[in-house]
């Protein structure tokens, strides 16, 4: 008894560092591991920023057209065929404001939702925390977001100094933390979408014209102001409305900040991110038996 | 010596029919009609006996459980479909087990396959970066050992070209070199090495050895016997989903060869009943190259015939005698016609050049030959790293593989 009691101290028990099991725990999310290869997240960011813009005439300058054409189209067709109220802002700078942050909702969206479907090929070759996909494609996103707002920051200084109606405020400083909500959003639903399309393809279909619609339904190309009563409860409820209608205000100064609406919003952001990261934490690590 | 690697009881089940099938509204529907109790609507009529089979279970891994030291480089073989793959992917995290367990006491980083994620439109130099991190690098590792990455891979001119414009050899020995300076406590190798050519197979091939000499666990699937044999330290044979211990690479290559079902023969003449090859304790119709044989003949009633003298000829593929095993030759054993009698004739080392042979059987006595039986049996020889260079002599060149030293004279 002492004997083998002894042997069994003289051999050292192996330091396990890493456990492979069929289950693992609802919210056992390995943030750890992700943490360990950010350096992987930022080369991905990096390749996304480059290879994109390889052997074109415009490169990064495509940033700057998109957001422009689409503002301008807007003002045309919203502010100047249909004659669409904008709080008495100026109709280009108001619309330019929802464009540019509803276009990285969108683009977070649709990128995080191919996830799986996009990367099936490399994911079925090596382990890596399969978040840093769609945690990348939210940071690249960012990049394109952040030329579109200096864009949209030297027109709205221009407009200033030309003395148009427009009052930056206080709530200007709400930016950043309206930016991390928005990548929030979409980073949630997007990784929804794309731990269901795993098994029903069908989804793909939907997220490129749900996105679209859903920008109806969120005051980007209206004011929530110029919402009839009846279906304004329905907007509010939208948790992408609070976060435009104060981005808005904050920089162009029209608009209503409505700090508890934008609370829930906020808890509506987290839910969604718990919801995507449970259903993307389950998906990860069978996925490849069924893609 | 520490154990790194912990198998317990780790199985894998795939559902057969199941796998990728289906949109939102066809499962919808399956469940509405198991709802209602109906047969499933996915299926043709007529084939509600499918249903069963429809989801069918298919374990590709089955009980698999084994444990790897430190610095031991573990070959794994297996026929086409025997679970090898499986079995590295689960390993690799790459996807969960169904039931098990799996403990690892190091970074695990596996070579399934190269150059994954690679980039066309970046250069070399970032694709090396990108696929450093995708492998498990900090970007601070790579700093570090990027010269030297570059100097193996034998690409410093281009190293700042996209890699699309790379010849495929060159792209190949890019995404190695990246891969084999990882510096990972397990290295998971498969099939790599069918990339470049035969000088840079060398190169990986020693890389990997000093990957193992350096104290790491290395996990390596390959086709090349020749490739297990001179590599690895201890090897496992999967089949169908299941595995042995580790054991000596020459044992499991004998054990792989002997999982092929031997086929039968119906010999035989009226005095030569039955003819037999073992190899390692069990019948087996195919060897590896230097390894022993047993040819194990029965005779049936034999009485009146006197003395007797049994022959074992190999003949290749054209018919040749590449060698002859005789009783009253080889050994002082002396036969004579009687009752039924078994005799076995034991081959130390059969040293042939790989390749396919049959063995004759003749029975003779002192008026002459009695019986002569051709092809009582199918002998395959596999190529087997017999001269320690990792090559084998291959048809054509000779018929028996025989080590010999070469050195300068003057």
């Amino acid at each position: 008894m002492s004997i083998s009691a002894f042997t069994n101290a003289s051999v050292p028990e192996p330091h396990w560092i890493a456990e492979i099991t069929p289950q693992r725990g609802l919210f056992d999310l390995h943030l750890g591991d992700l943490w360990r290869y950010r350096d992987l997240v930022f080369l991905f960011v990096r390749r996304d920023f480059v290879s994109v813009y390889k052997q074109t005439i415009l490169g990064p300058a495509w940033h700057i057209i998109q957001p422009l054409m689409t503002t301008v189209v807007f003002t045309i067709v919203f502010g100047n065929i249909a004659n669409l109220p904008t709080d008495g802002l100026p109709k280009f700078l108001f619309y330019m404001a929802g464009n540019v942050l509803w276009a990285y909702f969108a683009g977070c969206v649709t990128k995080t939702s191919e996830t799986f479907v996009a990367n099936a090929g490399i994911f079925g070759k090596v382990y890596f925390p399969r978040l840093v996909m769609p945690l990348s494609v939210v940071i690249s996103n960012l990049i394109t977001f952040g030329i579109q707002m200096l864009i949209f920051l030297g027109f709205l200084a221009y407009f200033y100094l030309s003395g148009a109606p427009v009052r930056p405020n206080r709530w200007l400083l709400a930016a950043p933390l309206l930016i991390v909500m928005v990548a929030g959003l979409g980073l949630g639903l997007g990784i929804i979408v794309s731990a269901l399309t795993t098994r029903y393809r069908d989804l793909r279909h939907l997220v490129g014209f749900g996105v679209q619609l859903l920008m109806y339904g969120t005051p980007v190309v209206y004011p929530l102001s110029s919402v009839p009563a009846k279906y304004q409860a329905l907007i509010r409820w939208n948790p992408a409305t609070p976060i435009i209608e104060t981005f808005r205000a904050g920089f162009l100064g029209g608009g209503q900040v409505r700090p508890l609406d934008l609370a829930m919003s906020a808890l509506s952001v987290l839910g969604v991110l718990a919801i995507g990261l449970l259903l993307f934490n389950r998906v990860e690590r069978t996925f490849m038996d069924t893609v | 010596m520490s154990t790194m690697i912990s198998v317990e009881g780790v199985s894998k089940k795939y559902r057969l029919g199941l796998i990728g099938g289906g949109t939102l509204k066809d499962d919808l529907n399956r469940w509405w009609a198991r709802v209602r109790r109906k047969p499933d609507p996915r299926l043709k009529i007529g084939q509600e006996h499918l249903a069963e089979r429809m989801g069918e279970e298919f374990w590709a891994l089955k009980d698999v459980s084994f444990e790897v030291e430190q610095g031991e480089v573990l070959g794994i073989i297996g026929r086409n479909g025997a679970g090898k793959s499986t079995l590295l992917k689960v390993l690799s995290r790459v996807t969960a087990p169904t039931t098990g367990r799996i403990r690892l006491a190091g970074r695990v980083a596996s070579l399934l396959e190269v150059g994954t994620g690679f980039h066309p439109e970046l250069t070399g130099r970032e694709n090396t970066y990108l696929n450093g991190a995708i492998l498990g690098m900090t970007k601070r590792e790579i700093d570090r050992k990027f010269d030297e990455i570059v100097a193996f891979s034998e690409v410093e001119q281009f190293i700042d070209t996209p890699v699309k414009r790379y010849s495929s050899g060159m792209y190949v020995r890019l995404a190695f070199a990246v891969a084999a300076h990882l510096d990972p406590e397990i290295l998971i190798v498969d099939e790599v090495l069918a990339v470049g050519d035969a000088a840079f197979q060398k190169k990986c091939l020693g890389k990997m050895g000093d990957v193992a000499k350096g104290g790491r666990t290395v996990l390596f699937v390959s086709h090349s016997m020749a490739a297990i044999a001179s590599l690895c330290s201890l090897a496992v044979v999967v089949v169908q989903g299941r595995c042995a211990e580790p054991e000596l690479p020459s044992c499991a290559l004998a054990r792989y060869l002997a999982s092929t079902p031997p086929r039968s023969h119906e010999t035989r003449g009226r005095y030569i009943t039955k003819v037999e090859l073992i190899s390692c304790g069990a019948q087996s119709d195919a060897i590896q190259c230097g390894d022993g044989l047993v040819v194990v003949v029965r005779l049936g009633d034999t009485h009146g015939l006197g003395e007797l003298h049994c022959a074992v000829l190999v003949l290749d593929a054209d018919g040749a005698r590449v060698v002859v095993f005789q009783n009253s030759m080889h050994s002082s054993l002396r036969l004579t016609g009687g009752p039924a009698q078994t005799i076995a004739c034991e081959v130390g080392s059969l040293p042939l050049v790989p390749g396919s042979y049959t063995v004759e059987l003749k029975l003779s006595g002192p008026a002459g030959a009695i019986e002569t039986v051709e092809r009582a049996a199918n002998l395959t020889i596999h190529a087997a790293d017999l001269l320690g260079t990792g090559k084998t002599p291959v048809r054509g060149q000779g018929y028996i593989v025989l080590p010999s030293n070469w050195r300068q004279v003057v």
